[in-house]
C-alpha cells in the first residue's frame, strides 16, 4: 500500500467526513480551543469527567480530514475512560504520528494514525485535539501548536 | 533575448528533479521564487573573488564589494524607474521595508485622530506594523471592502478617504486573490487628501514592469526572493523628500556621518536606514535577478504567466467541486481555489505525493480567509518557468484528489 493510502485509511476518511461525537457537552467540566496556527485548524473539545470517569466528551471546529478524524476517534477512545489515562494516551499517540518507538498496546482504533510517521508536516493535524485534550485537563483555555 | 520557456526551464537547476518519482512542477512561487544559474554565479564568484566589507575599505575587494553591491541599488532603481539611487533602501524584504516606513515615517507622522486606510486584501506583513503604529499613536485603521471577485470597492474607497486619512496602504498584486490592483488611480485619489501611499509589491514585481514615477506612489517595496534572487535581500523606494525628512530607525555603523559619546550626526538616505554590515551578497544576487529577467522582458513575461493563468484557469473549470477564490478580470501569477468537502492541507499533501508542489493554508490574509467565510485555500502560483505541463500535473493530481479523499 502507498504511504498515502496509509495514511487516508478508509477509517480515517469515514470519521473525516462524519465526525462522531460532534458538538458541545453540557454540562462540561473542562474545555478548551485548540488552534493551528500554519494551517487554521481550530477545536474546541468539551468533556465532563465524574470521579476520574470521562462521562463524555465533544468537539466542534474545522480542520483537515486527519485532524478532524483524529478528534472523532479521540473522542470515542475515551468515553467511558478513566481521565488518568489520557497522559499514557497521549505520549501513545504521539509517539505512533511521529514515528518515536511508539507503543500501540493500548491504543486499539488509534493505530490508524501509524501513516501520519510518513509525513512530518501533518503530525501537527493528528496531535492537534490531543494537545487541546491535555490543555482541557490542565485547566488551560487554549493551546496553539506554533 | 527571445521567449523560449524550455530554455528558461533549462537556467532553473532545481527544477530537474523527481518527487516521488514524479517530475517536480513547482507551483509556488508566491511564496519564494527559484533562482537561475545567472543568480547562483553571481553569488558565487562574488563570495569566490570580490567579498569584502563594503564602503569602508580602501583595499580592492572592497571597491570591487562595493561597486557590486551598488551596482544592486541601481539595477533596483532602473527596475522601478525611480529617479535615484538616493531614493532606493536595501532592507531585509518587503516586511522590514513596511516595518521601516510604520516606525520612521508612521510613529513621528501620526498621532490620535488620523486614520490608516488599508486594503482588505493585504498581507499580515501589510497590517500588524500599522496596528504597532496604531496603539502607538492613537491613529485608527480603516479598511476597504472588497467584492466578491476580490475587486476593491472603489466608491467605498472615495468614501473613506477624509482629511483625516494619513496614509493608504495597497498591495499592488494580492498574494491570496492575485488581483491586480489600481494603485495609479487609488494614489491619484489618496494624494487629492494628501494622504500619503505605501504600495506593497512583493507580487507584482516578478509579475510585471514597475514604474514608480507613474504611479506617483510615495513608498514602493519588494523582496528579492519572489523575484529570483537570494532570500535576505529586498528594497525600499521613497520619495526623497519623505526619506530626507524621516529619522533613522536603527542604529548602528554605516548610518552615520559622525559620532561621538554626545552626539551623532546621521548619514542622509539611503545610507541613514542601513545600519550594520548589509546583505552584499544578496545585493549582487539581486542585481542579477533583476538584469536576468529584465532581458527576457518584463512583457513577454506578463504575456507568458498571463496565458498559463488563463489555461489553469480553464483547467480548474473543468471541475465542478472547485471554486475559485479571486476572480478579478485583472489578475497576475496566482490560482487560488477551494474544493467543496475536501480539506486544502489534505489537497497539498497529495498534491505533493504527485510532484506538484502548491501552498496551502491562509497565505498570511486571515482576513482575505474571513472575507470569503473560508478557513484556507490552496493555491498554485506561477513563476516564469512554469509551463503547460505543470497545470497538466496539477489537474491529474486535483482528480486524483478527489478518487483518494472523494
Amino acid at each position: 500500500m502507498s504511504d498515502l493510502l496509509v495514511l487516508y485509511q478508509e477509517m480515517i476518511l469515514d470519521h473525516g467526513r462524519k465526525p462522531r461525537n460532534f458538538g458541545r457537552c453540557d454540562p462540561a467540566s473542562h474545555h478548551a480551543d485548540g488552534y493551528n496556527p500554519l494551517c487554521g485548524d481550530r477545536f474546541t473539545v468539551t468533556l465532563q469527567v465524574d470521579a476520574d470517569v470521562i462521562t463524555d466528551i465533544q468537539f466542534e471546529g474545522s480542520g483537515c480530514a486527519i485532524s478532524t478524524a483524529s478528534a472523532s476517534l479521540m473522542t470515542e477512545a475515551l468515553k467511558g475512560r478513566a481521565a488518568s489515562d489520557v497522559p499514557g494516551l497521549f505520549e501513545a499517540v504521539h509517539g505512533l504520528c511521529t514515528g518515536d518507538a511508539p507503543n500501540t498496546d493500548k491504543l486499539g482504533k488509534l493505530v490508524v494514525f501509524g501513516g501520519v510517521a510518513n509525513f512530518p508536516m501533518r503530525v501537527k493535524c493528528a496531535t492537534l485535539p490531543w494537545h487541546t485534550l491535555k490543555a482541557a485537563l490542565k485547566g488551560e483555555e487554549s493551546v496553539s501548536t506554533e | 533575448m527571445s521567449f523560449n520557456i524550455d530554455e528558461i526551464r533549462a537556467q532553473f537547476p532545481v527544477l530537474d528533479q523527481q518527487i516521488f518519482g514524479k517530475p517536480l512542477s513547482f507551483l509556488d512561487s508566491a511564496a519564494s521564487a527559484q533562482r537561475p544559474v545567472a543568480v547562483l554565479d553571481a553569488i558565487d564568484y562574488y563570495y569566490r573573488n570580490d567579498h569584502a566589507n563594503v564602503h569602508r575599505g580602501v583595499h580592492q575587494l572592497s571597491q570591487r564589494a562595493t561597486i557590486a553591491y551598488e551596482a544592486g541599488r541601481e539595477a533596483v532603481r532602473d527596475f522601478l524607474g525611480a529617479p535615484s539611487t538616493k531614493e532606493i533602501v536595501f532592507t531585509r524584504g518587503t516586511t522590514e521595508a513596511i516595518n521601516l516606513v510604520a516606525y520612521a515615517w508612521g510613529v513621528p507622522n501620526l498621532k490620535a485622530g488620523d486614520e490608516i486606510l488599508l486594503s482588505g486584501m493585504e498581507h499580515h506583513s501589510n497590517i500588524v506594523p500599522w496596528q504597532f503604529v496604531a496603539a502607538q499613536t492613537g491613529a485608527k485603521i480603516r479598511v476597504i471592502p472588497m467584492d466578491d471577485r476580490g475587486v476593491l470597492d472603489m466608491e467605498a474607497y472615495a468614501e473613506l478617504l477624509n482629511e483625516r486619512t494619513k496614509l493608504v496602504g495597497v498591495v499592488h498584486v494580492s498574494n491570496a486573490l492575485g488581483t491586480i490592483n489600481p494603485v495609479k488611480q487609488m494614489t491619484q485619489m489618496a494624494h487629492k487628501v494628501g494622504a500619503v501611499v505605501l504600495i506593497d509589491g512583493a507580487q507584482a514585481v516578478p509579475h510585471c514592469a514597475v514604474d514608480v514615477l507613474d504611479m506617483d506612489c510615495d513608498f514602493y517595496m519588494f523582496s528579492g526572493h519572489k523575484v529570483y534572487a537570494p532570500t535576505g535581500i529586498g528594497a525600499l523606494y521613497g520619495k526623497k523628500a519623505l526619506l530626507e525628512a524621516m529619522p533613522p530607525w536603527q542604529g548602528g555603523g554605516e548610518m552615520i556621518r559622525s559620532v561621538t559619546f554626545e552626539s551623532t550626526v546621521v548619514a542622509p538616505p539611503p545610507t541613514r536606514f542601513e545600519a550594520g554590515t548589509p546583505n552584499i551578497a544578496g545585493g549582487v544576487g539581486l542585481a542579477a535577478a533583476l538584469g536576468w529577467i529584465q532581458a527576457l522582458g518584463m512583457d513577454a513575461v506578463a504575456a507568458h504567466e498571463q496565458q498559463l493563468l488563463d489555461y489553469g484557469t480553464q483547467l480548474l473549470g473543468n471541475f465542478d467541486r472547485i471554486r475559485l477564490i479571486g476572480t478579478a478580470p485583472e489578475k497576475a501569477g496566482v490560482l487560488s481555489f477551494v474544493i467543496d468537502g475536501i480539506h486544502p492541507h489534505d489537497v497539498g499533501t497529495v498534491l505533493d505525493m504527485e510532484g506538484v508542489a502548491v501552498r496551502t493554508g491562509h497565505h498570511c490574509a486571515q482576513p482575505v480567509m474571513e472575507r470569503f467565510g473560508i478557513p484556507a485555500t490552496t493555491r498554485a502560483s506561477l513563476g516564469v518557468y512554469n509551463n503547460r505541463a505543470d497545470l497538466d500535473r496539477l489537474a491529474m493530481g486535483l482528480t486524483r484528489v478527489m478518487e483518494l479523499l472523494g
